[in-house]
This record gives structure tokens, sequence and C-alpha cells, in this order.
């Protein structure tokens, strides 16, 4: 092979159907390398799997032998959902981490001087942070059911209930990307890092909101966390909290509609805020 | 045929009332086939032109055409025939170089093998295939700029855009990116680089614009902007501050720049001229300062800096623009002294005190 031969490209693409081919193209290519990322880095990606799984033995066995469920039940049992809503809602941070490590190194500038498709970056993002996260999901179930973790719903029922946990994680993973390129540069991501501790922990991840005061409670009650997490209590059949308010009542309806309203309103912003960073 | 075409762009940052003007109605034109230094100081507006230039920013008035195309209206177009090698490397760190090569050729749409040949060869070219399989937060500053290069030229464009393309490289890695460079010239490419370097245009530019304050102050070639200025210029570093004016006196002379030409700085205890005849000025200027009994701590012939080239081309120093204007057989007689003497007369009563 000589230096000169060129394997000639298809034309730019001039109609609706070959940019759609192309989007998709360009948006699998892009998942591969997110994938490629992995392979490259096994231990950030080992890490990232194993945090969620510390923080559920260090709940289990050094603070669970303090912990009660208000409604009875085993706290283990009550404790394993609300670790894996946890888990989703982390995934904000590791979506905003790699999106501005990716915008301060410039490789985001080559990608926008090339001809492929503008949405490829994000729909790449997208899919490799879905898919880390559902391998995730199946980490800490696993980890779930070593520590005693059982679900007594059916099989379809707990479907769902993951299908609950990987659509909070896909409201996230918008708002992620959104607060990346907002933040820019990955010194930004640490302010956000610190905030995400006290909303995570203000919810019924951990302990029912009637144990807290009253206006904390009801904070907690509804955070879209809390609601993931309560639905998938009862699409589990593990014990939950009983509350009277209308958000203790309608945990699954509020564990569908809250991820379409981050989604509805994180979505459209992302999308604009990638498309003006030409501006 | 016109290559890189800009008329009247103009860029503001930032809101209403913080707002910073980066391009102020710049043109260019590049004929294609050509190298065209974009020359300037930081925060000139270098960086924004190219980035409206290669699809990367929207100016807020003008046009850029960039190969026939227009840059703000078919960015797809345009962005098939251009490179680009940014200030900061532009490559995916965690993946290697041959990774990298690859991912950008399967987003030309080179097809799996047609990527995978074509990184081969870049590889080839660019005397990366031992490392081609190494992450790239492993390479050097200088194979990093390599591979960013190399990245640009996947598709073979008309027109490749370098930002600055050898800022932060050491001397090896410098010499690596301009042996790249010229040889990409000898294909047909169209250049367009900027830089702070006058040096680095000379080498590299068929052309030069200076650019200031967001517009383009002067154009020409590297010689014909050097010749404004009154060529290349003699330094002379006397022992003695109180041979300052003798010495002044000798390399004006020397150098047939006349006497308001000559620079005179105190406390350095040097002074500087430009000089027509390079070799000629070199031995006028030992030979007279031998006659004179003037003792020198160092004689030198160099290049205007960027410094230099700028303050003239903008007249933003009285004393600089009149020297512009000044040619070996009519001088501007002038009417007010040198701030330079004023200077060298502190510098000789402080001399005097610290004398034993």
């Amino acid at each position: 092979m000589t230096a000169t031969t060129l394997p000639a490209p298809p034309p730019p693409a001039r109609t609706a159907g070959a940019r759609l081919k192309w989007a998709v193209a360009d948006g699998l290519t892009m998942t591969g390398r997110g994938f490629a990322h992995w392979a490259r880095r096994p231990g950030q990606a080992v890490v990232s799997l194993v945090f969620p799984v510390m923080m559920l033995v260090v709940f289990t066995y050094l603070l669970g032998g303090g912990m009660a469920v208000s409604g009875g039940g085993s706290y283990r049992e009550y404790l394993v959902p609300g670790m894996l809503a946890l888990a989703m809602s982390f995934g904000l941070e590791a979506t905003m981490v790699s999106l501005t490590s990716d915008l301060g190194k410039g490789v985001v500038d080559r990608f926008r001087t090339m001809p492929m498709a503008p949405s490829a970056v994000l729909v790449g993002r997208a899919l490799t942070d879905m898919a880390e996260s559902a391998a995730g999901l199946v980490v800490m179930a696993g980890a779930g059911l070593a520590v005693g973790w059982r679900w007594h719903g059916t099989w379809a029922e707990a479907l769902a209930a993951f299908g609950l946990l990987l659509l909070l994680r896909f409201a996230m993973l918008w708002a992620g990307i959104f607060l990346g390129l907002v933040a820019g540069k990955p010194e930004m991501v640490q302010a956000v890092q610190i905030l995400v501790w006290p909303v995570a922990f203000l919810s019924s991840a951990f302990t029912s909101p009637e144990t807290m005061p009253g206006w904390l409670g009801a904070v907690a009650e509804w955070n879209p966390m809390s609601a993931t997490a309560g639905a998938i209590r009862e699409l589990f059949d593990n014990p939950g909290w009983s509350g009277d308010s209308w958000a203790a009542q309608h945990q699954v309806l509020l564990a569908v509609v809250w991820p379409l309203v981050l989604l509805a309103v994180f979505f459209p912003l992302a999308v604009r805020r990638y498309r003006s960073l030409g501006r | 045929m016109t290559a890189i075409l800009a008329e009247g762009l103009r860029k503001t940052y930032g809101k209403k009332g913080s707002a910073k003007a980066a391009l102020a109605g710049l043109d260019l034109a590049v004929p294609a086939g050509t190298v065209h230094a974009v020359l300037g100081p930081n925060g000139a507006g270098k960086t924004t032109a190219v980035r409206i230039l290669a699809t990367l920013l929207r100016p807020d008035a003008g046009t850029a055409r960039v190969a026939g195309r227009d840059a703000v209206r078919e960015p797809d177009e345009v962005r098939y025939r251009i490179g680009l090698l940014g200030q900061h490397a532009a490559v995916d760190e965690v993946l290697s170089g041959r990774q990298n090569l690859e991912l950008f050729g399967r987003l030309y749409h080179l097809g799996r093998a047609g990527a995978r040949q074509r990184a081969a060869a870049l590889l080839a070219q660019f005397g990366l295939d031992d490392t081609g399989g190494k992450p790239v937060g492993q390479y050097s500053g200088g194979m990093r700029r390599r591979l960013d290069l190399a990245a640009s030229l996947i598709m073979r464009p008309q027109v490749l855009f370098l930002d600055e393309p050898t800022t932060g490289l050491d001397p090896r890695g410098r010499t690596e990116v301009w042996q790249a460079v010229r040889s990409l010239v000898g294909d047909g490419t169209t250049v367009l680089l900027t830089t702070q370097y006058l040096e680095e245009a000379d080498q590299l530019a068929d052309r030069v614009s200076v650019v200031d304050h967001g517009r383009a102050v002067a154009e020409g070639t590297a010689d014909e902007l050097k010749a404004r200025l009154g060529g290349d210029r003699i330094d002379v570093v006397v022992r003695d501050a109180d041979r300052l004016d003798a010495a002044a006196a000798v390399i004006g002379m020397a150098a047939r720049a006349g006497e308001d030409a000559v620079e005179v700085d105190a406390d350095a205890r040097r002074i500087s001229a430009p000089v027509a005849d390079r070799m000629a000025a070199l031995a006028d200027t030992v030979a007279g300062l031998g006659a004179a009994g003037v003792a020198a701590e160092d004689v030198s012939l160099r290049r205007p800096t960027l410094d230099e080239v700028f303050l003239h081309l903008t007249g933003r120093t009285q004393d600089l623009n009149q020297e512009q204007d000044q040619d070996q057989d009519r001088r501007p007689e002038r009417d007010d002294g040198r701030a330079d003497g004023g200077a060298a007369g502190r510098a000789r009563a402080v001399a005097e005190g610290s004398a034993r």
C-alpha cells in the first residue's frame, strides 16, 4: 500500500434519510468510543461499580443495626431499593465528569469540525452511560441478594421496577449533560458532587420521611428519588413507609411522572446548550 | 482561486455592558495552495477568526468562505474540506493513537476497513507506528501534536487551519511540526496558521497578516513587513554607561540608519539600531567601537521581535511612528528631546553616584 491510496468517503448527507442513517451510525461509533474507554481504564469502571456496593455494605452492617422500618419488616429489604435509586441518581455526576473532561480537552472541538451528525456526541454519551448504569444495577441487585434482600413480586413487576430505575437514570443523564455543558470545566463538577449528597439523603432512600421534622419530611416525600425508591418497593413487595400524603399514596405514578418532567426540562436545555457552543 | 475569504468578520463575546469585541471587521484573502500566517499578540482575535472559519463559532457579522463554501450557511460542506489543529490537542487521551485515527476515520464515514487503512498510513507518515498502540496520555508534547495533525489530515483537506501549532512545544517538537507543515504545502493544501512568533511566520508563510484588536493592520510577505520596520537590527551592550553616547554615534554611522533611529536603553546599557546591510554594519560597528575606545560586552545581529513589528505597524508610540517614516536620504527633523536620551541622562547620573 502506498501513502497515496485514500479510501473515498461517501458525499455529505444531503437528504433527510441519509442524515438519519449517519446520525444512527455516528451515535453508535461514539458509543463504541465509550466502551473503548472502559476497556482502556477497567479500574475506573470497577470503582464506579463498587462504590454503591460499598455504600450498601456500610448501611447494612455498620448503620443498619440501629434502623427500624416504620411499617415493620426487614431494614435490608427497605434499604436495597433505596440504594438502587441512589445509584441511579449518582449517575448525574458520572455523566457530568465524562462530559466536562471531553469538553476541557478540546476533543469535542475536533468532533464539531467534522461532518458527523451533531447529535452523535450526546447520543454516544447517553448510550454509554445507560449501559454502564444497567451493568451497575445488575451488580447492585446481586450485592443486595447477597446481603439478604429478596423480591416477592412477579418477574414482570421486577422488570417494571428496573425499568423505572433506568427511567430515573435517563432523566439524571440529561440533567448531567446540561449541567456538564454549563459547568464546562471538570473543576466545577466538585460543587455539584457536594450538592448531590444532601439531595440524596433528603429522601426515603435510607429512612422513612415520617421520622424527619415536618417540613423536611415533606421535601423528602416529594423528592423524585423517593418516588422511584417507593415505587420499586411496591413492585418488589418490599417493606415501605406508610404516609397519608398524596405523594406517599401515588408513588408509582410519581416515579413515572417525575423523570418525565425532568426530561422535559433538561433534554431541550441540554440540546440547546450543546448547539449554542458555537455562539 | 481564493481558498479562504473573510470579509468584515465581527464577533463580540459576553453580554451587553461587559462585552468584549474579539473581531472588529477582520478581512483576509488567502489564494489556494499558499501558506498564510496571521500574526498578532494574545487577545488580538486570531483564535476567534480560526474558530469562525472552521465552523466552530458563528460570527456576529461578515462573511466567511472556505474552499468556496459559506462557513455559516453550509458548515457540513466546509467540514468535509477542512482540517483544524487547535491550540489544545484535540485527541482522545484515553485511547491509543491508532484508536483515535480509526475513530475519526469512521466519523468521516470511511467505513471500518477504510478507517483502519487510513489510520495505518497516517501513523506511518508521521512516524507514530511504534507508539500507535499506546494511550495518547503517555505521548510527548511533540508526538501528541503530530497525532493531532494526522487527525486533521484524514480527509486530505483542501484547507488546513493551524492555531498556534508550536506554542508550548520544545525546539525539537517545533521543528517536527514545521517539517510536517512544509511537506503538506507540497501537496497543494492551503494553510492558514496563527502565531505569536515572527520567526514562525517567516519560516512557513508566503504572506503574513498582522492582526491587532480584531482587525488586520498590515499584510504582505515577511520580508515586506520587516522592510517596513527597517529590516534586521544590531544590538550592542557597552561595558561603561559613560560611553553610551559615543557608542550610539558610532552605531548610528555604522548602521547607516541615522541618529534618530538609534535606540538607547540606558538601564541595560544597550544600543539598538535597524541595519540595511548586516555584514557591513557589523564590521563597521566593531571597527568603530575599537577606534573610539569603547568597550563592548556584546554585539549581535537579530531579527525584529514581534513587539517591535507590532509597535511600528500600529503606530502606538509616537517615537516609533516617526522612525517608520524615515529613510536613508530624507530624515524628518526632530523638535522634541528623546525620552531615551532622558533615560540615558538619568542612568549616567546614577552611574556617577555609584562610582568609586
